[in-house]
């Protein structure tokens, strides 16, 4: 179905994370499921957890013993297709890319959406955000929701 | 002579704030629209500055008078050529307004030999 | 009569890059542009950019088109703005119109890099005003900063259609629905789920029946495809938008070719008519090349190493070799394969096999 919507089925979604026991650390969640020509996700990578290869067609490989969450894909991927996932006291932290207006604030709560754009029925917290020039005007927002949306989540909709 | 449906203002469809990118409205650029005084930026295109003033029509089919609006941007399908300071066929979509521009949609006769 | 050992025309992604590896190769190069700034189209992709490293990957559009026109200063290259090449003639002269004169240019070599020009749609009423190339209004709100309407519509999921749709979303339009007369979404995934996660529709088997509105774009009425493309009956929607953008597809800029009696090939899956070119991007035409767009439509990232080819083969032809020309000729080509090579690049794979060329 995703090639006439656009949305992952969530066993395809459930593929790109690691176990639970793992996200206890920030690890790269790289949605990417269909092979275009593009490398940068694996080129970005300062640990060399992404390994695409010679034929960039490839989709991205990830080695979450090496990731360490560092974010350095999430500006670096040109389809927005990369979040930083995280488990800790219940809830879900995500690290996502943001390119639209206006920006987040920390502190402020927002509305959280699902990847059909539908808004899920818990709100999500503003932890951080991250405007650098390396990101090259791809903000970093870090949000926390409760855990059960781990799998659901994956941006912000307006500010509450 | 045809009727325009003019908005007041310009400043309609300009984008305000950008995730991306900045846009300079460094210099405000008085020009005439069939005589009607309106306002673009330097930088603008003839074609940009009427589409922020709400004008939608800039010509019309030659046999049928359908009304024609901007349409491609990259000066290939003529649909917004006008007569710009008494030049006519002018690319409007390529062309950068100056100050006090006479903008106009081309009146002309089209003759056509069937 | 000026006269130049390489004439390009246009200074878009493949004519910039050719016009940098034939004054790198020694030649005194002129390059012609009909709009009145260079970088083609690059100049309102605020995206950034697929590929590998050496196409610029990661980097904005309008920072590669940045990069590509520093590349070119400081370097003896005579920039022709505002300038239509409206003439190519069989003894390499070509006529250009600027500024109300037409004036002639005569070069050992000539590289037409005219790159491409928007497919239409034909339905009832599509030349109401509102109703635009997806890429005029890129144009429209990415260069100048005004948007086309505030409630828009969007015809065909390619990936013009898809990035216009976000990008319309970023400069604050609301984007209603994105409608796909095939079965499934053209371009790329990732670019279609950044559209769905912000709410968008894309529906696919649908198409525009006819546009509505009294002398300006008020609503369309779409219809439901069966998989013949056949309208079902009955299936009509009413879809109130003010701007209506059309992205289904481009087709290369061949008329100068054409005009000069090229060999000239129709192969769909390159766009439309496009020239008979030698393995060195020669056509059928002695000293006259062809890149980018004009030989088959594709991303931008291809039209930047077949721009550096054309002009590698261009200058070794009129004698003017390269310093680095073996390294370069391998290193391009392979960037190409690759490029061309997964899921993405069969259509062209197969289109280009069609003008001789293979790519296995």
């Amino acid at each position: 179905m995703i090639e006439k919507t656009g949305v992952a089925t969530i066993e395809m979604i459930k593929s790109k994370f690691p176990k639970k026991e793992v996200l206890t650390r920030p690890k790269a969640i790289i949605e990417c499921y269909t092979e275009i020509p593009c490398n940068p996700c694996s080129t970005s990578c300062p640990f060399d957890a992404i390994y695409i290869g010679n034929d960039i067609n490839q989709i991205p490989r990830i080695d979450f013993d090496k990731c360490t969450g560092c974010s350095s894909c999430i500006t670096a991927c040109p389809g927005l297709a990369i979040m930083v996932a995280m488990i800790k006291d219940g809830k879900a932290y995500f690290k996502i890319p943001y390119e639209l207006l206006p920006l987040p604030v920390r502190g402020e709560k927002w509305t959280a959406l699902n990847r059909y754009g539908e808004v899920l029925d818990k709100p999500c917290f503003i932890e951080n955000v991250m405007v650098t020039k390396k990101n090259d005007r791809t903000a970093i927002v870090t949000v926390s929701i409760e855990q059960p949306y781990l799998y659901d989540f994956v941006t912000v909709g307006k500010k509450l | 002579m045809i009727k325009y449906n003019l908005k007041e203002s310009g400043e309609d469809m300009r984008i305000d704030e950008h995730p991306i990118l900045i846009f300079a409205k460094d210099k405000k650029i008085r020009f005439t629209f069939n005589g009607k005084e309106m306002f673009g930026y330097l930088g603008d295109t003839i074609a940009a500055a009427l589409v922020d003033n709400g004008i939608m029509e800039f010509s019309k089919s030659v046999i049928h008078e359908r009304p024609r609006g901007f349409y491609c941007a990259i000066g290939n399908c003529g649909s917004c050529n006008m007569t710009v300071n008494g030049v006519e066929n002018v690319k409007t979509c390529l062309t950068l307004l100056e100050e006090n521009m006479m903008v106009e949609n081309d009146l002309f006769e089209v003759i056509i030999n069937d | 009569m000026i006269e130049k050992d390489l004439v390009v025309i246009g200074g878009g992604p493949a004519g910039l890059s050719a016009c940098k590896v034939a004054l790198d190769a020694g030649m005194k190069v002129a390059v012609f542009e009909r709009s009145f700034l260079l970088g083609g189209q690059l100049v309102k992709q605020t995206h950034k950019f697929f590929g590998s490293e050496s196409q610029y990957a990661r980097t904005r559009g309008i920072d590669i088109a940045k990069i590509l026109i520093d590349e070119l200063d400081n370097t003896d290259l005579e920039v022709f703005l505002n300038a239509t090449v409206v003439g190519l003639y069989k003894d390499n002269v070509i006529t250009v119109y600027q500024d109300s004169k037409y004036f002639k240019v005569k070069a050992k070599s000539i590289i037409i890099a005219t790159g491409a020009s928007e497919k239409f749609l034909a339905f009832e009423n599509n030349d109401l005003p509102g109703i635009y190339g997806a890429g005029a209004v890129q144009t429209l709100m990415n260069i100048h900063g005004v948007l086309p309407g505030k409630e828009v519509v969007m015809v065909g999921s390619g990936n013009i259609g898809l990035i216009v749709s976000y990008q319309l979303i970023q400069a604050g339009a609301k984007v209603k629905t994105l409608i796909e007369a095939a079965g499934k979404i053209g371009g790329y995934q990732v670019h279609a789920s950044k559209l769905k996660r912000l709410g968008v529709d894309i529906i696919t088997n649908t198409t525009v029946k006819k546009a509505v509105g009294d002398g300006k774009l008020e609503k369309i009425i779409t219809v439901k495809l069966d998989d013949s493309w056949n309208e079902i009956p009955g299936s009509e929607e009413d879809i109130t938008c003010d701007a209506l953008c059309i992205s289904v597809g481009l087709s290369p800029m061949h008329m100068l070719l054409s005009m000069v009696e090229a060999n000239m090939a129709y192969v769909g899956e390159l766009g439309g008519l496009v020239p008979i070119k030698s393995c060195d991007y020669e056509t059928s035409l002695a000293h006259v090349y062809a890149c980018g767009d004009v030989t088959g439509i594709e991303e931008a990232s291809s039209a930047m190493v077949e721009g550096k080819i054309a002009g590698l083969m261009a200058a070794k032809h009129a004698g003017f070799i390269h310093p680095d020309y073996e390294k370069l000729e391998n290193e391009l080509n392979n960037q190409l394969c690759i490029l061309r090579q997964g899921p993405c690049g069969e259509k062209i794979r197969c289109g280009l096999k069609k003008v001789g060329e293979v790519y296995d």
